[in-house]
Formats: structure tokens, sequence, C-alpha cells
């Protein structure tokens, strides 16, 4: 499985990418969605909703299971994927295109205790991936 | 250990996603649990179903032991190969399991029985056996594989394999099957579609799975089973029914003779018993996915007027979320009530089910 280098990620399944503006984009991992299977339902959060880091704020549906995913960093929610309500699919066919919200950081320092995409696979690899 | 089906290797050089189902190792799906359920909806699919278990039972007179053992009449199968639904029940008219017996003839008949359940099932037919009927040979077919092909193509695509068996199987009513060579072919199936179950030798189960896809039968997994199973409202042993519940409050009253003199295992309680909860149908009018176990609440009062989601899920022919839940036996059928999901409280409409068969949306 390729993981994208340009990426950050945690290790609940979560790409981060930095945008120029300061903001950062956030999605689920080819590794999650193909654990989960076939998407259905996706809950995103408000716009202006603040988020500590590691809280709840998406629930991915699959035809499976229900699943939490987490604030990668503290910040703002200031966008959401709002494509993605009526064509949940979208996350199984391509998880680093179908983003799901973008956040302002609340401290821009925060984002240097993500893991690269080397440090995502090693975690991997620990869950015995 | 995981236990394995005949198809085991063939699952996995097919890119199965295996999983763990009761202490077996199954295919969840082939890669898409979406394409699979929409195949068999439209053309025709098929499972391993080996897991289950075929147990035979010989000797003089089966059907007098049967008509005590199960909550059905035996007495409804006149014909050879003629099929029964049925539940076996516990004294208290708790649901052992729910099975199918074949009636083959007065000296055989043939049970299909869960697999989850399939020891316990053994050991309690056996027990029954060395009561009433020791002259009686109970025996368990782990010889045998099972694979359903369902679908409106199903049946054709199955002639296509097996050269001959179409002027046998041709006739075939639904609850009926026919012996054919070395398969035993049955009309019957857990999807909602036309179709056939097929036992065969365990040996020859790789070769007919290969013709079959050959033939254009998709394989499909245990995800798509549930998926199409739910749709077509039939219940799952373990989730919408147990020990602890019993077929009149289970959507299986009509699967329970009280009518005829005969007398069997849990008849005493069933007759006892008033029926306060149901099994309804529900469909979600909000966004989201119903599960399993979560809390239904009606107008009623809090105490008598909560339920629960038995099975839930999304419905792929729907387009949206279903549910089986077991409410207040007084629901009405169109009521509105509400789901706890999360910090949610969902609307659903009561429905009755099944909510597709044949293709064709119900609800």
């Amino acid at each position: 499985m390729s993981i994208p280098t340009q990426l950050k990620y945690t290790k609940s399944h979560e790409w981060v990418k930095s945008e120029s503006d300061g903001t950062i984009t956030v999605g689920i991992t080819q590794h999650a969605q193909e654990l989960l299977g076939d998407m259905v339902f996706v809950e995103l959060p408000k716009i202006g909703r603040t988020l500590a880091q590691k809280e709840e704020c998406v629930v991915v549906e699959s035809v499976k299971a229900a699943a939490d995913v987490y604030s990668p960093v503290a910040g703002e929610v200031v966008a959401v994927n709002s494509e993605l309500e009526s064509s949940p699919e979208k996350i199984n066919q391509d998880p680093y295109q179908a983003w799901l919200f973008k956040l302002k950081p609340a401290n821009a320092a925060d984002l240097a205790g993500l893991l690269d995409a080397q440090g995502y696979e090693k975690a991997l690899e620990s869950e015995g991936h | 250990m995981l236990k394995i089906t005949p198809l085991n290797q063939t699952h996995r050089e097919m890119n199965a996603k295996m999983v763990d189902f009761g202490g077996w190792d199954m295919p969840l799906h082939y890669g898409s649990q979406l394409e699979e359920h929409h195949k068999i909806r439209q053309d025709a699919g098929m499972f391993d179903v080996s897991h289950m278990l075929v147990v035979d039972i010989h000797g003089e007179n089966v059907r007098h032991f049967l008509r005590q053992l199960v909550a059905n009449n035996v007495d409804k199968l006149t014909v050879s190969g003629k099929a029964l639904y049925t539940c076996m029940l516990n004294p208290d008219g708790g649901i052992i399991d729910d099975l199918i017996i074949y009636f083959l003839s007065e000296s055989w008949f043939r049970l299909v029985v869960n697999a989850g359940t399939a020891d316990k099932d053994v050991a309690w037919i056996t027990s029954q056996r060395d009561k009433t009927a020791p002259y009686l040979e109970i025996k368990p077919r782990r010889d045998l594989a099972m694979i359903a092909v369902q679908g409106p193509n199903a049946r054709v695509k199955v002639w296509q394999v097996i050269p001959g068996a179409q002027s046998t199987t041709d006739n075939l009513k639904q609850f009926q099957a026919a012996s054919f060579e070395q398969y035993f072919i049955a009309r019957t199936g857990y999807t909602g579609e036309d179709g056939f179950e097929i036992i065969l030798p365990a040996n020859d189960a790789v070769d007919f799975w290969k013709k079959l896809y050959a033939a254009g039968v998709a394989p499909a997994g245990l995800g798509a089973r549930d998926t199409l199973r739910l749709e077509a409202g039939m219940n799952l042993y373990g989730q919408d029914m147990d020990e602890t519940t019993n077929p009149l409050e289970s959507g299986l009253a009509w699967t329970v003779d009280l009518k005829s003199e005969r007398d069997f295992i849990g008849k005493q309680a069933l007759l006892q018993t008033t029926t306060k909860r149901q099994l309804f149908g529900l469909l979600l009018l909000d966004k989201g996915v119903l599960r399993s176990h979560q809390k239904v609440v009606t107008h009623r009062d809090q105490a008598d007027g909560e339920g629960e989601i038995t099975s839930g899920g999304f419905s792929p022919t729907l387009n949206q979320s279903i549910a089986l839940a077991r409410l207040p036996a007084e629901v009405a059928i169109g009521e509105e009530v509400h789901v706890l999901v999360r910090d949610k409280k969902l609307a659903a409409k009561v429905v009755k089910y099944p909510f597709v068969r044949n293709g064709q949306i119900l609800v």
C-alpha cells in the first residue's frame, strides 16, 4: 500500500494536508477505508465548531460499522466537504481526494507532532498490518 | 483455530476479505459488498454456506419424532422433497434454532441448521432422540458442502453448469428440492430472490464453485448476505431471536402450529404467554444508519413504550437505512418512532416487512 509522502498522519488513521493559507485539510487514509468497506453515510461537523485535539468530529458509516474520525490538532472548522453527504462512496474511490473538513489550527506548532508517511507506515506495522 | 469450509482456499484466491464468523473463517466480501448485493438482486450471485450443518435423521417413522421436536407441523410435508421452515423450541418456548426440514422418505428427513448453533442443536436433538426414539440415527453431515446460488438468473446459470439438471428441477416450487446425480438441489434461499441452495459432496465444491463463476455467477460474502436477508425481512438467529425470545414475538407465528392436537416442545409455554412485543420493520426518515441494539422510543409511556433494533443497516436497494426492531405489540404500521443514535433522536417510520422481494421495493 503506498502512503503519500506529502501528507501527515495520525495513529487513528486521519491524513492531514497543510495548505498555503495556514489551514489544514483532513481525511481518512486508504487503510481506514479498506477496513471499513463501502461507505454509506458521513456526518460532518458544523462550520465554526471549535475542536480539541483528538476530539470526535466526524462519523463515517460503512455497510459494516460506524467509525469516529478525530481532530488531528486543536482548531476551528472552516470548511466541510458536503459533497460526501450525497456521495460517501468517494471516500472508497479515492480517500486522499475525498477530504472531510478543513481546520484552522489553534497553534501551528501542534502540526509538528503528527506522523510523516514513514512514521505512519511503522504505526500500521505495529498494529499488525 | 478457526474452522474452514472446503472453499476456504478458493475464497482467498478470489481476494475475499475473510472474517471470523462464529468460529468459522468466512468471506465478508470480495471487494465491494454493495456490488455483490446489487448483482444478486439483478442477476446472479453465490454464497458458500458450507458452515451451516446438514443433519440427516434415519430410521423408522422419523416424522413422528419431528412432530414433537419442532414448532411447525411436519405433517404439512406430504410430497418427497418438500421443505418446511420451522423453529425448534425449548420447553419455555425460547428458540433453540430456526431450521429447514426436508422430507425425503418416512425413514429419512434432512435438517439444515445454523452454523453457530450446530453443536448445541445436535446435542439437543440427540438428547430428545434418546428419550423418545432411541432407534433413530442422527447423522451430522460435515462431508457435505452447501452453495446458495441466488438471483433472477440463478436457476438458469445452475442449469448451464449441471448439464441435465434442468428437467429434474424445472418444476420445483419454492421450498421444494430434488436430487440429481451428486447434487441435492433446493429452491430455497435467504435473499428474497429466486434461486437454489445446492448441497453436494465436499470434494466437488471447488470445481462446482469455479464452474458457476465461469458461468457469470458472482461470489458474494456474508456482508451482502446480511443486507439481502434484512431487505427480505428474514430473521437472523442470535440477532432477531434467540433462546430468550419466542416465535410469536419474532414475527414467526405463521411457522407455529398451535391449532392441531399435536403436542410439541414449547407448546404449553406458548399457549400460556401473551405477546407484548413484536418485530416490526423500520424505515429511517432522517439521515444515518440504524444498527442493532439501538434504542427505539415511541410516544407511549416510558416504561412500556420502548423497543430495540434487533437488526439494522443500510439497504442498498432502497438507498436508505432499514431495520427490524422489537417494539410494543400495539405499535401501528405507519406510526412514527424515534431511534437513539449517538446523541441524536432520528425519526423512523414503522412498516410491514419484507422491504424487498424479487427485486421489487415493497415499502
